[in-house]
């Protein structure tokens, strides 16, 4: 069965598929505000956030 | 130009026939999106406060989900519109300015990159594409329930690894059938690192996790073929998200087109 999630528009999208496009996707150029953001991994910090916030739900699901 | 409170946030690049009306938009920190014209294009900007999209401001809102997942959703939702006029190139997440006068010579300093990628993107789509080893079944347990109950455990178990293992291997495999099929589609193919089970939402394990720029005639073709593969591999689920901004074929050497 395949899931079909219209990416238009919609709040369906989920939030870990935007945040791989939206931060390892797009066009990198050193913004003169975030020249120095750029020069870190954008990716790693941020996902940090989302990791930190799931890693309960995880650790209760994952007996792997 | 942006008062000093203010700086400008870079959504997108156009040509300048698919800029969006002026009050059509509300951007990323509730900021009004307007274009910037140089060398025939337009770059897609907004103005964002400096308190809280500066520098150090942003390094510390990024690590915020609720702000993170606020400002990502402004920043798809303007793409997004953009690219409903025509073809649009993305920029990553937080790329800021200090005044317009910077992104404009940033505009003219790389059009001609602009412009090879808005006619390169111009009559195709991102395609997402995730896939995940399929539940295992139960256990077989020879011997049945009437073992002694500790052994019988340990050899349930054990079996419940080999076959949690070994259907992870056919997906695995079965992913890689996959990403070649898709990708001989495609114009282009990219992959991402397969998501954690709990960032994805999904207890199975992901196996494939990747995005295919397909040409727009081809998009049922795509589809069909996504089904069909569905069908034909039974030990993964697979997931089709789009159409994207095409995110992942503006940025890095990996992503460029030149790949296949």
């Amino acid at each position: 069965m395949t899931e079909l999630s219209p990416a238009i528009g919609d709040q369906r999208i989920a939030l870990v598929d935007l945040l791989d496009r939206v931060l390892a996707g797009g066009v990198v150029i050193a913004g003169e505000v975030t020249l120095s953001i750029a020069e870190v991994d954008l990716v790693t910090v941020s996902l940090r956030a989302l990791v930190t916030s799931v890693s309960a739900l995880a650790e209760n699901q994952d007996d792997r | 130009m942006a008062a000093e409170s203010r700086c400008v946030w870079l959504y997108a690049v156009t040509d300048d026939v698919a800029v969006p009306a002026a009050d059509e938009l509300t951007g990323v920190g509730a900021g009004v999106v307007r274009p910037l014209r140089a060398a025939g294009l337009a770059a897609i900007v907004g103005d964002v406060e400096r308190r809280e999209f500066g520098e150090a401001a942003l390094r510390r809102n990024l690590e915020d989900l609720g702000w993170l997942e606020r400002t990502a959703r402004a920043h798809h939702a303007v793409i997004e519109a953009v690219g409903t006029r025509g073809p649009a190139v993305p920029m990553r997440l937080a790329t800021v300015y200090n005044s317009d006068a910077g992104v404009l010579t940033m505009l003219r300093d790389r059009a001609p990159d602009f412009r090879a990628a808005l006619s390169r993107l111009a009559a195709c789509c991102e395609w997402g594409v995730k896939a995940y080893a399929a539940p295992a079944g139960p256990p077989e347990d020879p011997e049945g329930p009437a073992g002694r109950p500790g052994t019988a455990y340990l050899r349930q178990r054990r079996a419940q690894l080999t076959s949690r293992t070994n259907a992870r291997q056919e997906a695995t495999a079965g992913a890689q059938v996959v990403h070649a099929e898709l990708s001989g589609l495609s114009v282009s193919a990219r992959l991402y690192p397969p998501q954690a089970p709990g960032l994805s939402g999904q207890a199975a394990p992901m196996v494939l996790n990747a995005a295919y720029l397909v040409a727009k005639e081809r998009a049922g073709e795509f589809a069909a073929a996504v089904d069909g593969l569905t069908r034909r591999h039974r030990s993964m689920r697979l997931g089709l998200t789009g159409p994207w901004p095409a995110y992942s074929f503006v940025g890095g050497p990996d992503a460029d087109g030149a790949q296949r």
